[in-house]
Formats: C-alpha cells, sequence, structure tokens
C-alpha cells in the first residue's frame, strides 16, 4: 500500500493537507491591532503626552538603543509609573480572560462557557467581600488583601466545583458545568448575605464586581505575571489537544486523547490564570465570550488560531475598554465591565450578523 | 492468528448486563459483520473491543490485550467509525482527517511531514481531495461518511470498527461506502468488523455474520447459514422472505404478516 511504504525522511511535502494555524497576514494585523491600542491608550489621558517623545523614550530603554531626548523629567513620571502600568494591566488582563474563555468553551463543548463558569466568579467575589467587609486595614501591607483573598475565594469556588462534579460520579463536562452552577448559586447567596450585613461595603463590593483595573506601579503586574505565564504556556501548548476534544471524549478516546486527563489539565491552568486576572481587576464580563468568538467568526474555529489570536486580540480589546472607561468621564471612572458589555455586546452581535449571511 | 478474540466476555453498563460470557474469534484479514435486534448488545461488543467500556473475560486484540495497552497505543491498532460521530461545528475535512494522526503526534507537538503526507494519500484515496478545505456542516449525507472513513484510515490501524456505517444513506451510497470499505480492508489488508442493520447488506459484505440476541451469540457463520426465515423471525420478532440470489448471496425481504394484510372494514381508504 502507498500510504504505509512511505519513509519519513522522504516524504514529499503534500501540497493541500497542513495543519490549521494562523496565517502570517492574520497574525500580523492582530499585532498591529495590539500595538496601536497600547500606543493610543499611553498617549491619551488627563496629561497628553508627546507621541515622538513616548516612542523615543521607549526605544531608550531597549537594550543596546542609545535615544537622545525623550520626554521631560514629570512625563517621564507618569509613562512609567502611570500609564505603562496600567496599559500592561489591562493587556494581561484581557489576553488572559480571553485564553480561558476561548479553552473553557473547547473543553465544555459549550460556546457560552466563559472563564467564571466553575465558579471562579463568584468565590472571587465572595473573597473580595469578606475581605472588604471584615478585613484588616492593608494600607502598609507589600500587597493588598483584596487581590489576595479574591484570587484565594476563585480558587476555592473552581475546585470545590470540580470535587463535586467528580464525586457525582461523572467525569464528564456536563456533570463539571451542574456542580459549578450549583458552587456558583450558594457562594453567590453566602456573599449577598455579608454584603447585606455590611451594608456600608456595599458600594466598594458592587465597584469591585463591575471590574475595575487599579495599579500602583508595577506591583500587580509582577503579583500576577508568574501565574500567566504558567496558565499561558499550557493553554498555548494544549491547542492542538483542544481540537481534539471537540469530538467528544468517546472519540477523543478512540484516537488515543485521554479527555479526562486532558480536561482537567486544561481547566486547572485557564482556572490559575482566571484566578490571577481576577485577583486584580474584578469581574470583568463578556471578554472571555466576545473575543474568542469573534475570532471563530472572522478566522477559524481551530483553537490552533483561536488561542494565539485570543492572546493578542484579547489584550487590544481591554486595552481600548479601559482607556475609554477612564476618559469619558474623566476625571471620574467608569467600571470597566460596563464598557465591554455596552460595546462588546452590540459589536459582536454585528459580527454574528454580517458572518451568518455570507457563510 | 486472529485479530481479535473474545473469551467469556461480559459488560454491564450501569449496572444492567449488556453482553453475556461472549466468545468470539475474529482472523486477521477477515470481514465480520454484526447483526441482531436494536439493543442486542452490537454497539456495546464493539466498544469493549475498543478499549471504551469496561468488561470482564478475555479480550485480545492482535498479541495485547485492549486494557493493559496505552491509549495512544490502542489508537494505532484499532480505528472506530461511530454510529454519530460528532463533527465539529467550523472544521474543515482536511482538519478532521489530519485528527487520525492524533495517536502518532507527541502529546505537546504538531503533525509531521509524514503525517500530512499519509492524510493527503488517504484524502486522495477516498476521493476527498478536492474536498479537504469544505467545511464538514456542508457536506453531503456521503461525503460527510467518507471524511469520517477517511479519519479512521489516516489512523493506519489494522483494525476497523464500524457501528452502522450506512445509517442515513440512501441504497446508492450505502453500496457506496460499504464497496470503498471492501476495497480498502482489501488494498490495506485490514480486520473490519462491522455492525449493521440491514441484513440483506450484511450478508453481501461479510465473510461471516454473527447475530446477536440478548446480548448472546444467538447464531454464527456464513450468510447463508444464518440468515434464515426462521433464524430472522425468532430473534427479530419480523417475517421475512429470504430468497437466494443467482448472483450468489442472499436477499432478506420484509412481508407483511398475514392478518394485518386487510385492512378493518369501514377503515378502507375511499377510490
Amino acid at each position: 500500500m502507498i500510504i504505509t511504504r512511505q519513509r519519513p525522511d522522504r516524504a514529499p511535502v503534500p501540497s493541500g493537507v497542513r495543519p490549521p494555524g494562523v496565517r502570517a497576514g492574520v497574525l500580523l494585523a492582530a499585532c498591529a491591532c495590539l500595538a496601536g491600542a497600547a500606543l493610543l491608550a499611553v498617549l491619551v489621558g488627563p496629561v497628553r503626552l508627546d507621541p515622538a517623545g513616548v516612542l523615543a523614550e521607549l526605544a531608550g530603554r531597549l537594550p543596546l538603543v542609545e535615544v537622545h531626548g525623550g520626554l521631560p523629567e514629570r512625563d517621564a513620571a507618569i509613562l512609567w509609573q502611570l500609564r505603562l502600568p496600567r496599559v500592561v494591566l489591562g493587556g494581561l488582563v484581557g489576553a488572559m480572560l480571553a485564553l480561558a474563555g476561548a479553552a473553557y468553551q473547547g473543553v465544555f463543548r459549550n460556546p457560552l462557557a466563559d472563564p467564571y463558569l466553575l465558579g471562579a466568579a463568584a468565590g472571587a467575589g465572595l473573597g473580595a467581600t469578606l475581605a472588604i467587609a471584615y478585613g484588616p486595614d492593608t494600607s502598609s501591607w507589600p500587597v493588598g488583601l483584596l487581590p489576595l483573598a479574591a484570587f484565594a475565594g476563585a480558587l476555592v469556588g473552581v475546585v470545590t466545583a470540580y470535587a463535586l462534579g467528580r464525586s457525582s460520579g461523572g467525569r464528564d463536562a456536563t456533570s463539571l458545568v451542574l456542580a459549578g452552577v450549583a458552587v456558583m448559586s450558594f457562594l453567590t447567596a453566602i456573599q449577598t448575605y455579608v454584603q447585606q450585613r455590611e451594608a456600608e461595603t456595599l458600594r466598594e463590593v458592587y465597584g469591585w464586581i463591575l471590574g475595575r483595573l487599579t495599579t500602583a506601579g508595577w506591583n500587580e503586574i509582577t503579583l500576577i505575571l508568574p501565574y500567566l505565564l504558567v496558565s499561558t504556556a499550557v493553554i498555548v501548548t494544549h491547542r492542538r489537544l483542544l481540537d481534539v476534544l471537540a469530538v467528544g471524549d468517546d472519540e477523543a478516546s478512540s484516537l488515543g486523547v485521554r479527555a479526562a486527563r486532558v480536561r482537567l489539565v486544561i481547566v486547572a491552568a485557564a482556572s490559575l490564570g482566571t484566578a490571577a486576572a481576577v485577583a486584580v481587576s474584578g469581574l470583568i464580563g463578556f471578554v472571555g465570550i466576545i473575543v474568542p468568538h469573534t475570532i471563530r467568526l472572522l478566522a477559524g474555529s481551530s483553537y490552533r488560531l483561536v488561542v494565539p489570536l485570543c492572546l493578542l486580540l484579547g489584550a487590544a480589546f481591554l486595552i481600548l475598554a479601559d482607556l475609554f472607561a477612564r476618559t469619558v468621564m474623566a476625571p471620574g471612572e467608569l467600571p470597566i465591565g460596563v464598557v465591554t458589555a455596552f460595546f462588546g455586546a452590540p459589536f459582536f452581535a454585528l459580527v454574528l450578523r454580517t458572518s451568518r449571511r455570507t457563510p | 492468528m486472529s485479530a481479535i478474540e473474545l473469551r467469556g466476555v461480559s459488560v454491564a453498563l450501569d449496572g444492567r448486563p449488556v453482553l453475556h460470557d461472549l466468545t468470539l474469534q475474529v482472523p486477521s484479514g477477515a470481514r465480520l459483520g454484526l447483526i441482531g435486534p436494536n439493543g442486542s448488545g452490537k454497539s456495546t461488543l464493539l466498544r469493549a473491543v475498543a478499549g471504551l467500556v469496561r468488561h470482564r473475560g478475555r479480550i485480545r486484540v492482535g498479541d495485547a490485550a485492549p486494557a493493559a495497552l496505552p491509549r495512544r497505543e490502542l489508537a494505532r491498532r484499532i480505528a472506530v467509525v461511530p454510529q454519530h460521530p460528532v463533527l465539529p461545528p467550523g472544521a474543515t475535512v482536511g482538519d478532521y482527517v489530519l485528527m487520525g494522526r492524533t495517536p502518532y503526534v507527541p502529546y505537546l507537538g504538531s503533525e509531521s511531514r509524514r503525517d500530512l503526507a499519509i492524510v493527503a494519500s488517504v484524502l486522495d484515496r477516498l476521493d476527498l481531495t478536492g474536498l479537504a478545505g469544505r467545511r464538514l456542516d456542508s457536506l453531503s449525507g456521503g461525503e460527510r461518511q467518507r471524511a469520517v472513513l477517511a479519519r479512521a484510515l489516516a489512523q493506519q490501524a489494522p483494525v476497523l470498527l464500524l457501528d452502522e456505517p450506512t445509517t442515513g444513506l440512501d441504497v446508492g451510497h450505502q453500496q457506496q461506502v460499504l464497496e470503498l470499505v471492501d476495497e480498502l480492508r482489501a488494498a490495506l489488508d485490514l480486520t473490519v468488523v462491522s455492525a449493521m442493520h440491514d441484513l440483506t447488506l450484511a450478508g453481501q459484505f461479510a465473510d461471516e455474520l454473527v447475530l446477536l440476541d440478548g446480548g448472546r451469540v444467538a447464531a454464527a457463520g456464513p450468510a447463508r447459514t444464518v440468515l434464515t426465515e426462521r433464524v430472522i423471525s425468532r430473534h427479530y420478532h419480523a417475517s421475512v422472505r429470504v430468497l437466494e440470489d443467482p448472483a450468489g448471496g442472499v436477499v432478506v425481504i420484509p412481508v407483511r404478516q398475514a392478518g394485518q394484510a386487510s385492512e378493518p372494514a369501514g377503515r378502507q381508504v375511499a377510490r
């Protein structure tokens, strides 16, 4: 038979068949989107920065590059201590939420799955509420109690949901999702109870739940970066297996993939990254659903292209949303979750309409 | 040597026994047809051989027990075409067939040139090259079934298990798919076990038939000895006529049972 006799080193490059992936043009366009969004967000604010100066300042920090000029001292401080940390944090959180959303949609084979599906949101909400209501004053701590409590709460939520799903006998995706719903309702009930008892915390809790990017220099970034890196590395390397999971556990199994184990690894990674993102940004909704689906509708459904594009476009989307949130009613700030939903949902509806018309 | 061997195999699903003490041998290169009424255990038997359900007793595929093999290794020995394959929305035919190479791709790696070459050759063999870029959800029933078959072939497993591969196809496409399987079996020296609904086709496209009823082997042997009016009426509770096909083989025709032939008075269709 022809098929088996081909020797690996002699195998010709087949013309028509190639693994799905991001085309160079699309990748370049996505990178340009991200760079454009980041640059715009760095320049715009209460103090306008000089674009040429900013570019010179940034280039000057590159190794082996000598640049004369740059920004005056005050503007440089604004750039390095205020704008850039916030833009980088927005990018990291956006990338993580979009990536985690895509990963959850893949492992649960459910287009409505989002990073908060398995109790991460409710757990983080409870942790944050407890920290706000009963926590000691931590202004002298290097890291605030709020992000730590939210991070721990998110992980407790996901682990409880996973344990509950497993103990109910099912290893399949559905029992896990149902367990997540149960955990979410329970934790939200406790959180609401605490919130009602401590009514003076209501405003702060509500503000946190709607999501906000707050930065004090680079602290938050160094805090969450290790978790995001681990989570991203795991999901990126599992993107081919995410495609295989799409045929269901049984068929994945007959293709040699241990579906339950792969799912556990991906869920663990996505949850860890989500918990870290939530810890510093609150609950920013919609990013995890809108970004992956828009990419699917525009570029294709294989996770080999959805995953890398989610990283780039999720980051760009949240950076722009944050730019809008902090400028539209300056000096006040709109919760970023409101912005992502307000712009994200109609944009998504538009993409859905146009892509369905031209199959 | 037997490609597949079952000895005293029993399977229970949710505590309900589905297969009882089954013993069966499939010689290498054979084409075995599994027939039997709905719920007789055909699919479960295929799933047990593929290592997808727990079983008691002994199953050997080649020289190994499926349950003892790592999943990847098993997937290189057995390819399965399920009755209702899950077709990922948005996936193209090429991507889908490429998935058949999963057991050969390192856990975190990606497909080699060899994998791509094999897929190209499978697509070519199944006349799918022109459809490689098409989305699965835009294919016709026959094309879809060829794509599913192509994915299984890309696994390059010596054993091919088919669960009612002609479900939902018209008579022409049923024939085409089964002829294709037959051609591939001969060309690639595969052992094929196929659960079949249509008894006439089962008789034509299998050397041996095994009739399951209630999870037990009710009859086994060449089509001529299994497909008899007595055996079929007893196990399918159906009234059939079995005719000799002058070209060889047998033809099973359902007939209306006596007593149902005439309609009750007053309900006759007006003419």
